[in-house]
């Protein structure tokens, strides 16, 4: 097994390192260590078969300080691994940095340009899993599903076609030109095709993501690398089986088309469970929520991993789970785990995908591995295009035939331009065994070439030829609530419309698989009360939680949202009533009173917010940001709360008082003044509103209180200020604060799920 | 319309819509319903209700949802698509004058909404109230204070769906049709 960096290994640290870097942690039993490693020699590592060498060295050199204690000391051997990686990690984002600082570089090149030597299995197992969970969890499934069978159809047949296509005429080839190099039977030939076949969707997303297409051609292309994993699979494992026997039988292609079921649904089922058991856990996390990014990944990984396990397509097993769990994990996790898992995703994706084109870089400079022949090089090009492009042709006016929204020519040729190869074809490529493939440095060299080729040459000139084309390009306009209503709206009709006729389409099965959902998974899945939560809502509230996303960032503002700068606001809608002016319910208030309600408000719930920082592990720090979001949304329905309560509280009357003080300035009194408390107690019988915002458990609430039980209190207790009212023509409400202590479980706010 | 050859029907249509049994679930189920007996989907100008359809005009309630072919021209999409938003706007304007005003907005949402469950109605006002705000500006952004918008008219409706490709989605296939769910009222 090629090592890490096989450039390196025969090498000791490189000279240039700084010889001073860690304090040595080997056991003490060892007394040979060097003192301080000048930079030019050759800093060896104790060990038991440097031992001699080192004690020779070092009784030469060191004579007068046989028990000196070592300061500092290096030990690279025991980070080698971690820190190497670590190190081509760093380089890789450092330059991925680079390239973004100097802008005209990264027009005419795309990114994807250095160099390491690659390990087969770290990139299946370390590499990959990032890029494809990242796809799978952020695939927008209708499309998807609506595509389906188009999908499907280029993934499978297409790939087959491909396969047989390219190894049928490369063996014609190599038959038309013997020499000792191209000796290849058919199988192996095979084989070759099937890796040299399938669309990669490391190089399809690379690529598709800078040139912002439009969702449909995206999908296709995309969902098309995904799912030929599993039709990879199974051919590779097959002709490599196969290959040394040398023959292939009818018995053994019926074998094969088995398999490839098993391998793609039982991939896909190992996903699905997986999803399912992270979506379960998901809804026990309400108290947990620091761990909830850690369910996703692990679960999405061990998917992986046990998919491969039994040789089942691990790409599908993770799109799976990424696909099956997403809505539920994402109506029970909070609003920052969410945020982790994107960010997260999105990093780990990119530095693998960095990573990965950087070893693709050196593995092609690296010469051993290389063993250049015109022909087959040539020949395995110019057969790839030429099988991409009748594949499409012929699978296009297959589909067409059956497809609503038809694909025009040039659709079909930016689905064949896209295919790209990656990193997964060398990969595959490198796991040849070479005692049963002789050729396989010829094959790797040809598959260099032809990744190289179509990540390079098309991927570079994609761009220019969508602009020249003037392809259709990704819609960015964001989704209005009238679009919503009305795509819910035309799902229900179309729907009664298929039932009135009596006809099973694919609106009927859709309308079922929802009810199933609902009835069924969305109870067990999904915490609370939200799984009775219709789509309606929650995007409702998504917009609501941007709008006052937005409205904190403005800095307070309207209390509608309204996406666009325009004069129109909620009075122009409302018919004109004449008793009852519209918005405004508090008719004896003027203006300039309401605006410093909400600004005192405002205020007040931001300070009060700020107070709840909890250092507890257990528990987030409170982000400003993150609050004032809360802060409006409760701001509303405080205000909300206030309109309801204002037409019973008309009674009220109090001696006008001092303006409320600040939480802060009220508890700093209470505490240490004692006159505080008497001063205000005018009217002992007045009963008070008080309106518990402070106390996460119930934001919103309003009790009545007495206030007599509260003179006897001692100072130093929180007390309710319960009697502090407001100014005269306020009158309608009083407002107060109740200052209890939430303790460490404070933060129930904040950390409700995300599309609260 | 030719593909609708397989039904056999040569009898009146009566309200056995009702009594679909799939169609309970459907939210929009009297909508829907509604739509059938509607004239203003007849295309003939006319306004108000039937009572009885026959096979004529449920067909032509049915050819809204015709799927377009590559062969269509443009200005044939576009006239498509704009009978499929007028069949939609004449399903949001029960009362038939043109204009869909807040409150049958606001039925609207909550129709869609009523088989989910309890929901609170302030919540479909909210929702109703803030789409309505939004055809608004997006038709009119500067609109003086003390206008009042009073409804959304069909082009400020086709402005606002524009983005949805309703010729693309609003369609059926009419292949298999199962004939039994349509029983005759005939005595």
């Amino acid at each position: 097994r090629d090592s890490l960096f096989p450039s390196s290994a025969a090498h000791s640290p490189p000279a240039g390192y700084p010889s001073i870097l860690l304090l040595n942690s080997s056991p003490p039993t060892n007394t040979s260590r060097l003192v301080l490693c000048p930079p030019r020699r050759k800093c060896s590592i104790p060990g038991p078969s440097d031992h001699e060498t080192n004690h020779t060295a070092l009784t030469n050199g060191t004579a007068h300080q046989k028990k000196a204690f070592p300061v500092l000391d290096l030990n690279y051997e025991h980070v080698h691994a971690p820190f190497e990686i670590s190190l081509w990690v760093l380089l890789a984002s450092l330059m991925k940095l680079g390239f973004h600082l100097i802008p005209r570089l990264n027009n005419i090149v795309p990114e994807k340009k250095v160099p390491p030597v690659m390990n087969a299995d770290v990139f299946f197992l370390c590499l990959l899993p990032p890029i494809i969970l990242d796809a799978g969890y952020f695939l927008p499934i209708r499309p998807f599903i609506e595509n389906i069978g188009t999908i499907l159809m280029f993934a499978v047949i297409g790939t087959l076609w491909n396969t047989f296509f390219i190894g049928g005429l490369l063996f014609a080839v190599c038959q038309i030109n013997p020499g000792y190099t191209m000796d290849l039977g058919l199988l192996p030939c095979l084989l070759f095709a099937t890796i040299i076949s399938a669309v990669d969707p490391v190089a399809v997303l690379a690529v598709f993501e800078e040139i912002h297409i439009n969702e449909l051609l995206h999908i296709l292309v995309f969902g098309e690398s995904l799912l030929n994993d599993a039709v990879t699979v199974v051919l590779y494992h097959l002709f490599e089986e196969y290959a040394g026997a040398g023959t292939v039988t009818v018995l053994d292609g019926f074998l094969g088309i088995i398999c490839f079921l098993v391998v793609a649904l039982g991939g896909v089922l190992v996903g699905a469970i997986y999803g399912i058991l992270a979506a379960f856990t998901s809804r026990f996390t309400s108290h947990m929520r620091v761990i909830e990014p850690l369910f996703v990944f692990v679960y999405s990984y061990m998917a992986y991993l046990s998919a491969e396990m039994f040789h089942l397509s691990g790409i599908m097993a993770l799109i799976a789970c990424g696909a099956v769990m997403k809505p539920y994990v994402e109506a029970n996790i909070s609003h920052k785990s969410h945020t982790t898992v994107k960010y997260f995703l999105k990093m780990w994706s990119s530095v693998s995908e960095t990573l990965i084109f950087i070893f693709l870089g050196v593995a092609t400079v690296d010469g051993t591995h290389h063993s250049w022949n015109w022909i087959f090089v040539t020949a395995t090009v110019i057969l790839c295009l030429i099988a991409r492009v009748i594949g499409v042709i012929g699978l296009t006016y297959l589909m067409n035939k059956v497809r609503i929204v038809k694909l025009t020519t040039k659709d079909q040729f930016i689905i064949a331009y896209g295919g790209l190869r990656g990193a997964i074809a060398f990969s595959l490529g490198f796991l040849l065994n070479e005692e049963h493939f002789p050729q396989k440095k010829m094959f790797l060299t040809a598959i260099i070439t032809v990744v190289f080729f179509t990540v390079f040459v098309q991927g570079m000139t994609i761009k220019p030829l969508v602009e020249l084309l003037a392809v259709k390009k990704k819609q960015e306009a964001k989704r209005t609530i009238n679009e919503e209503i009305h795509t819910q709206f035309l799902d229900h009709l179309l729907t009664g419309i298929e039932d009135i006729c009596g006809h099973y389409g694919h609106h009927h099965w859709k309308d079922k698989l929802n009810r199933f959902n609902k009835k069924y998974l969305k109870r067990y899945l999904i915490a609370g009360t939200r799984c009775e939560e219709p789509q309606l809502l929650s995007f409702f509230h998504k917009m609501e939680m941007k709008h006052a996303i937005e409205q904190v960032e403005k800095g307070g503002g309207s209390n509608v949202p309204s996406a666009l700068p325009s004069t129109v606001s909620m009075q122009n809608i409302q018919p004109k009533k004449p008793t009852v002016e519209p918005e405004r319910m508090l008719p004896k208030l003027p203006k300039g009173k309401e605006d410093e309600i909400r600004n005192i408000l405002r205020t007040n719930l931001q300070k009060t917010r700020l107070r709840l920082h909890s250092y507890n592990r257990h528990t987030l720090v409170a982000d400003p940001f993150e609050e004032g979001i809360s802060d409006i949304i409760l701001r509303k329905r405080v205000i909300q709360k206030q309109k309801s309560l204002n037409t019973h509280i008309n009674n009220y009357l109090t001696v006008p008082a001092a303006p409320p003080d600040t939480p802060v300035m009220s508890r700093a009194r209470l505490a240490s003044d004692p006159q505080a408390r008497g001063a205000k107690y005018n009217a002992d019988n007045v009963p008070t509103f008080q309106v518990d915002l402070a106390s996460p458990q119930s934001p919103d609430s309003v009790t009545l209180l007495n206030e007599l039980k509260k003179v006897e209190d001692q100072g130093l207790m929180m007390k309710a200020p319960s009697s502090k009212s407001m100014e005269g023509e306020r009158d309608q409400q009083k407002l107060t604060r109740c200052l209890s202590d939430p303790g460490p479980s404070a933060d129930e706010d904040e950390d409700e799920p995300f599309l609260k | 319309m030719s593909q609708q050859s397989t039904v056999h029907m040569p009898c009146s249509l009566c309200k056995n819509l009702n009594s679909i049994p799939d169609l309970t679930d459907n939210p929009i189920k009297n909508q829907i319903i509604n739509a059938f007996f509607d004239k203003r989907n007849q295309r003939n100008g006319e306004v108000g209700t039937y009572r009885e359809i026959g096979f004529e005009e449920f067909l032509m309630v049915m050819s809204h949802f015709r799927p377009t072919s590559r062969k269509t021209s443009e200005e044939e999409k576009k006239a498509i698509r704009k009978e499929k938003l007028r069949f939609l706007f004449n399903m949001h304007d029960s009362d038939s004058d043109g204009t869909i005003t807040l409150e049958e907005y606001r039925k609207v949402v909550e129709e869609l909404l009523s088989k989910s469950g309890n929901i609170d109605l302030e919540v479909a006002k909210a929702i109703a109230d803030a789409a309505m705000l939004e055809v608004a500006s997006t038709n009119m952004p500067d609109m003086a204070p003390d206008y009042f918008y009073e409804g959304i008219t069909f082009e400020h409706f086709e402005q606002i769906l524009s983005g949805l490709e309703m010729e693309s989605r609003m369609h059926i296939r009419f292949l298999d049709v199962d004939t039994n769910t349509m029983r005759c009222d005939r005595k």
